[in-house]
């Protein structure tokens, strides 16, 4: 029995293992001369146990007495989180060592941090749950503020602190209410003890804990912290926030409300889709007036959590499909447009500006084509990938009779196309000026390159994402 | 006779005081790390209570983890705000305003 925990455990274990050695390892040595082989050391690693992970085997095991799932949900995540961040990774290292930015701590705490969202998607256990969640963080913390000498990173890194502190004390306070009520911390347990009613305390503890977990998907009203930790973090680090704890978290608010709450999708749909709603709005609205790419990716983000949300609110097998591959959509374009903003610079010194895309295409007509397909998609303009995102997600609403939501992500996307037109207007039709220069390194031309080809070439088949999809929203929903 | 709901009125109490430490203070931000340790003792103060009333132990094994994660939460924040000092000379709450958010 032990041996199965600790089989089904492996690349989590493997992972920290290594985390921990690679930190022996830099510092007891070379310091930040080897930062550049760890970054893809780790991608590397990530990439193997993405392999690893999708290839073992199917079916559902609980080990350690309840406390960790393995079922084909939890891989359907874990594979999409390892392969974007190692992604995001290898797409960063070359901005990072040229600014000097490239300690050996940074793949390090990536890969912590990956290891809390590998757990956090397979908790079967309110306790699981919350370790997951706070490893992710605590690393995420520190990345935000990696570049010591700024101010703005260094607040970026307090006001992330504080609210992401703030988010977890509400989860846990919900947490504690939840395990007083059901009497247990599992799952399972809770599962059937709300089958006979729930009692006021439960339903409170449940708002609670889905306030938290909306600060940690970045959903309106509790976005705050968005758009100043995206501006002020080093960009690389923006990229990775974009993309991988957003599936972790998105994953563990399905895991929570099907598996802990599955019995009463009338308590918790009504309070997603509010959330869904208010995100899509929030989203589309505010990003109309940013003038920083990086703030208005972070309006970007929280619109589509607002669409990714829509799924789970709706509470069936096939909403939670729609999510998985909106979610998978949504990384895979955000790769490829955090490859673009990584690139630009004037005089050696990174911009973020929205100004210095005018007339971008004259420059590098190549990649203003990929960028506009980019956006394209990110915007939900068929036949790109990016609406077929949407219309999963606005289909399952209207499958199970949601229709007014369906109706808003609809409305919401129209406004929203209007600030992602407007950046392709800057690049092709913007003001005479001095373009930014764009400077790839070949890792991150390759990334804009392929995405730019995912988005045209998906609407073949999505690249059978669809099946294992399905099987991993049938895992979860009962 | 002090009864279960004694315990969660004291914890509620202290969990919004926390709260409100948060987003009233104008000072200093350790206070704001008070403020975050005070809601995660409140959220220890509910869990050891229903463990005790329920007679079942995993709330305390749930507290002792809250209560390391606590530590490793306080450690890096003051972390994060040693580097912040750094770039800015001031720890106030009102200085933390380059990006407006």
């Amino acid at each position: 029995m032990t041996s199965v925990d600790f089989q089904t455990l492996l690349p989590e274990i493997l992972l920290s293992g290594y985390a921990l050695a690679a930190l022996m390892f830099g510092v007891y040595t070379t310091k930040d001369k080897m930062a550049v082989a760890l970054v893809w050391a780790t991608a590397g690693l990530f990439v193997a146990l993405a392999l690893y992970i999708g290839v073992r085997g199917t079916g559902e095991r609980l080990v350690f007495n309840g406390l960790f799932v393995d079922d084909p949900f939890a891989r359907f995540a874990k594979v999409t989180i390892l392969l974007s961040a190692a992604a995001v990774l290898v797409m960063g290292q070359d901005y990072m060592s040229r600014r000097d930015l490239l300690r050996f701590e940074y793949p390090i705490l990536v890969a912590l941090s990956v290891v809390g969202m590998m757990v956090m998607v397979s908790a079967a256990d309110l306790m699981t749950l919350y370790m997951g969640l706070e490893l992710q963080s605590l690393a995420l913390y520190v990345v935000a503020s990696l570049r010591r000498d700024s101010a703005k990173s260094s607040e970026a890194g307090l006001k992330y602190f504080v609210l992401g502190a703030l988010s977890s004390g509400l989860l846990l306070y919900g947490a504690s209410l939840v395990y007083g009520y059901a009497g247990t911390t599992q799952f399972a347990g809770i599962l059937s003890t709300v089958q006979d009613g729930v009692p006021l305390g439960l339903l409170f503890g449940l708002v609670f804990m889905l306030a938290g977990l909306a600060f940690k998907v970045s959903a309106a009203p509790f976005h705050m912290w968005t758009p100043d930790v995206y501006e002020g973090s080093p960009t690389p680090v923006t990229a990775f926030f974009a993309t991988a704890p957003k599936v972790a978290a998105m994953a563990l608010i399905a895991r929570l409300v099907q598996d802990a709450f599955g019995g009463v999708p009338g308590q918790w749909g009504q309070v997603l889709a509010g959330l869904a709603v208010a995100s899509m709005a929030l989203g589309a609205v505010a990003a109309i007036g940013q003038k920083d790419i990086k703030r208005l990716m972070a309006y970007s983000s929280i619109a589509h959590m607002g669409y990714a949300l829509i799924g789970v609110a709706v509470g069936t097998a096939y909403g939670i499909q729609a999510t998985l591959i909106y979610m998978a959509i949504y990384v895979t374009m955000n790769i490829g447009t955090f490859a673009f903003i990584l690139s630009l610079e004037r005089n050696g010194r990174p911009v973020s500006d929205i100004a210095s895309l005018n007339q971008f295409a004259k420059a590098e007509p190549l990649k203003a084509l990929a960028m506009l397909v980019l956006l394209f998609s990110l915007a939900g303009v068929p036949p790109m990938l990016g609406f077929f995102g949407k219309f999963y997600v606005l289909k399952a609403a209207v499958d199970a009779g949601m229709t007014w939501l369906a109706l808003v992500g609809a409305v919401a996307s129209v406004i929203g196309a209007f600030y992602y037109l407007r950046l392709v207007y800057f690049m092709y039709f913007g003001a005479e000026q001095e373009p930014a220069e764009s400077r790839m390194a070949p890792v991150q031309w390759v990334m804009l390159m392929a995405v730019a080809a995912i988005m045209v070439l998906g609407v073949i088949n999505l690249f059978g994402i669809e099946g294992p999809a399905k099987i991993a929203a049938d895992a979860l929903v009962l | 006779m002090i009864g279960l709901e004694h315990y969660l009125t004291v914890a509620a109490a202290l969990f919004v005081i926390g709260i409100f430490g948060i987003f009233l203070n104008r000072k200093n931000v350790i206070v704001i790390l008070m403020s975050i340790e005070l809601m995660l003792l409140a959220v220890n103060i509910n869990l050891v209570a229903f463990s005790s009333f329920s007679e079942d132990l995993v709330g305390q094994v749930f507290t002792m983890f809250v209560l390391t994660v606590a530590a490793a939460e306080a450690a890096i924040g003051l972390a994060i705000l040693v580097v912040f000092f750094r770039n800015r000379g001031s720890i106030e709450v009102e200085d933390v305003n380059v990006m407006k958010g």
